[in-house]
């Protein structure tokens, strides 16, 4: 038999004004298994706590109940006490007779009533619990950094140079992400690649960085310390290895298709590097346009590469790499424009999106920097701008706000006001949103010094007329009409996230909130960390953020992953499920019904055991099994009866 | 009067917290029910609301978080699919299925605790006492 202890709390009038405590105690004495039973003023008090270590030490204690306030205010506290005479924690239960019995009930004789019946549940539970230490599960310190748009390179950067190893996984032949694609970035107009590409560089030259471009992330499995990562390396048909990066090949391919990263405004070739500063600066083969690959001659680049490096015959290749935690930095598209029927859906050459025109802005785009239009390559004299292309539209589009759109065409206004000078910009918004350090500055600074024309209204129709494309809308300031003959309009598309993620997120199991974009485990309190653990978020993935955010969000993702490798094992808390394997008959009911992939079959003793480090101690596969062989530490069946058998005595 | 006896199985991340919500902020409620605290709903088994019932309990409560809230990602989905089964259970068994409830009560609505509490007994009380042949 047990030999429990019970110490009822007074809390100063707070229990002891309802409850009749010392009554409480005398009969709790009574109940069988306990030892001991006494009541104090204050038990968490320093002398309470005494009180409590004392009698464990001195009456041989193997159990204790302290019926006071609720186990989320001191079950740290008691469990500590107990630890500290020797005492396991698990051992320590809390009797909540304070805020569900004292607190809510005025009646003193039914309140010790529900009382004793709260501390006898309580009794048979510590009756009944196991001596548990925590689950110790060892961590692989080591990093899997999905995505490497600049929240992606900030995160390996910074879990690298704090001396971790980091496996970051890129889809497109290059890192650089969308930033790479800007031309200047608010408030400060500093040039995008001039501040980005030195941090491309060192990624690639980073001895704690594995950079694996043109790979995506086919499966994680695993759990917190411990994943197993599948990846893909998309075929290049360009050995890397022994390619030198000197570009003749892309030189020599006859063959020209729109590129993608100057959002077909430009041409690339069919062996292309997205762009001159490409990290790594080798190529791909475009599979689906090369002339080989359509018609079975060519092969320019093969001909004219001096260190033979083009392979025709390679193929996909798996990889598996283990990690410790995983930062999901997947970044966001735009919002297609043909999907905005309101704006004829990119039937009009010369109405094109944000990034596009970020490609007409740059010095190192498809027009050299100047402005042209895309239908015939002149200078557009009135540009508009029209901002929540997509956004802030429940009833057709997306119902958030893209959050960075108002900045970003302020900027293209501005810079458009610098590169054609004789020009007028138009910006058409519904707010204009500058919450940022120095953004309503810059804001202002494009009304008074750049002239750019702000109007308040939504555009009600786009259409082109002759060379020109018609803008209607609306001043709602003036509650006047406006109609501009445009040379081209801007739209402000929404911001979403990147393609794949919806099918990501499913393999990887981390939750999604409205509009697709990642979930963070608490909004406020937890920001940076995803609804399972191990998993970090950071950039536009998580939601719409510029770029001083995301770099934020991904420094923050980084540390966390660095907390979490800065230990060789992870304590994990013990209350979970076990199995009878004598009982188990392998029915497998359990394994489907965990959330957390914790239940598995063992084919060897044909039972399904528990993964002791997945396993968060819910109890839905110990209330699944049939048989009652699947049960919960310190809360078993058999315990769950005798806390409600005696709950129910007089 | 008849004192209906009811026990209450809470998930301890939101219809517990709300529970002790109701405490701190001094709500009154009938004393009828004892609270067992789970990790999560979809620990309660269908025995133990049988046991409860055999055992003396004229009404059995369960408490999860709301749709879309759990700690465990879907457990209080798969309590609301048992409960529907449970209660079809008791009907068979000649238990009226009013004597089995369940609620979403958040660590926030400590108000609606106290107020299901007080619905709850006086639901029971009409019932009257199960009479259980056993």
């Amino acid at each position: 038999m047990k030999r429990i202890g019970v110490f009822v709390c007074h809390c100063g009038h707070n229990i002891a004004g309802v409850v009749d405590v010392k009554r409480l105690a005398a009969e709790l004495a009574k109940h069988p298994g306990v030892a001991f039973a006494t009541d104090y003023i204050y038990m968490c008090s320093e002398p309470g706590q005494a009180l409590v270590r004392e009698k464990i030490k001195e009456l041989n204690l193997d159990g204790v109940v302290v019926a006071a306030c609720s186990p989320t205010l001191h079950e740290l506290t008691f469990r500590t006490a107990g630890r500290m005479a020797g005492l396991n924690p698990y051992q320590v239960e809390i009797a909540n007779i304070r805020e569900q019995c004292s607190w809510v009930h005025t009646d003193g004789a039914q309140a010790t009533a529900k009382a004793l019946k709260i501390a006898r549940s309580t009794i048979e539970k510590v009756r009944y619990n196991q001596s548990l230490e925590p689950v110790m599960v060892p961590i692989t310190q080591r990093a899997l950094v999905i995505g490497g748009g600049i929240a992606g390179i900030q995160a390996a950067l910074d879990i690298a140079d704090a001396g971790y190893e980091v496996v970051l996984v890129e889809r497109e032949p290059s890192i650089g992400g969308h930033m790479i694609q800007l031309s200047e970035t608010f408030p400060t107009l500093d040039c995008s690649q001039c501040i980005l590409t030195p941090k491309m560089v060192a990624v690639a030259q980073h001895p704690n960085i594995r950079l694996l471009t043109y790979s995506e992330v086919e499966d994680i499995s695993g759990y917190i310390g411990n994943f197993k990562v599948k990846i893909r390396r998309k075929a290049a048909y360009v050995d890397w290895d022994v390619c030198t990066g000197c570009g003749v090949c892309v030189e020599k391919c006859p063959k020209k298709v729109p590129s993608e990263f100057e959002r077909f405004l430009g041409m690339r070739k069919a062996i292309y590097t997205p762009f001159p500063q490409a990290v790594p600066n080798k190529p791909v083969i475009d599979r689906v346009n090369c002339t080989y690959f359509l018609k079975g001659t060519c092969k320019a680049c093969e001909k004219f590469c001096e260190v033979k490096a083009i392979r025709w015959e390679q193929e996909d290749q798996y990889l598996e790499e283990s990690v410790g935690a995983v930062v999901v930095a997947t970044g966001y598209d735009t919002y297609p424009i043909a999907n905005l029927g309101e704006y004829v859906g990119g039937k009009i050459m010369d109405v094109i999106d944000g990034l596009a025109f970020e490609r007409l802005l740059s010095a190192s785009g498809p027009t050299a920097g100047q402005i042209r239009r895309p239908s015939d390559g002149t200078v557009p004299k009135e540009v508009v701008f029209v901002q929540c292309a997509g956004s802030r539209d429940p009833e057709l589009h997306k119902a958030y706000c893209s959050k960075i759109c108002c900045m970003y065409t302020t900027k293209h206004a501005m810079l458009y006001k610098h590169a054609v000078p004789d020009g007028q910009p138009y910006v058409f918004y519904i707010d204009m949103r500058t919450n940022g350090k120095g953004y309503e500055e810059f804001y202002q600074r494009a009304i008074d010094e750049d002239g750019v024309i702000f109007l308040r209204g939504k555009v009600a129709k786009i259409f082109q007329d002759g060379d020109k494309v018609m803008v209607w809308g609306a001043d709602t300031l003036t509650g006047r009409k406006v109609e501009i003959a445009a040379d081209m309009v801007v739209l402000a598309t929404a911001i979403v996230p990147s393609a794949g993620t919806e099918e990501l997120v499913k393999r990887i199991k981390i939750g999604c909130s409205d509009g697709g974009f990642l979930l963070e485990a608490h909004p406020k309190l937890r920001p940076v960390e995803s609804m399972t653990a191990g998993f970090f978020l950071a950039g536009c993935a998580q939601a719409p953020k510029d770029i001083p955010e995301a770099v934020a969000q991904a420094s923050g993702a980084a540390s966390k992953v660095i907390g979490v490798f800065s230990q060789e094992a992870m304590a994990h808390e013990p209350t979970i499920a076990f199995v009878d394997e004598d009982l188990c008959s392998g029915c497998h009911m359990c394994i489907p019904v965990c959330p957390y992939e914790a239940r598995e079959f063992d084919k060897e003793k044909g039972i399904a055991i528990v993964k002791e480090a997945l396993c968060e101690g819910c109890g839905a596969c110990v209330a699944a099994c049939p048989s009652g062989a699947t049960q919960q530490r310190n809360l078993t069946d058999a315990q769950i009866e005798e806390m409600i058998t005696v709950s129910l005595m007089e | 009067m008849f004192e209906p006896k009811i026990i209450c199985f809470l998930c301890k991340w939101c219809t517990y917290a709300g529970a002790d919500l109701a405490g701190t902020s001094r709500m009154k409620y009938a004393p009828n029910g004892v609270n067992i605290r789970f990790l999560c709903s979809s620990r309660v088994d269908p025995q133990h609301v049988l046991w409860a019932f055999k055992s003396g309990a004229d009404g059995v409560f369960l408490g999860g978080c709301h749709p879309g809230d759990c700690h465990y990602q879907e457990g209080n989905y798969k309590t609301l699919r048992r409960v529907a089964l449970m209660k079809k259970m008791l009907r068979q068994m000649g238990i009226e299925d009013g004597r089995l409830r369940l609620e979403w009560i958040s660590a926030a609505e400590g108000k609606k605790f106290a107020q299901t509490m007080d619905e709850f007994t006086e639901q029971i009380r009409a019932l009257g006492p199960l009479q259980l042949e056993l």
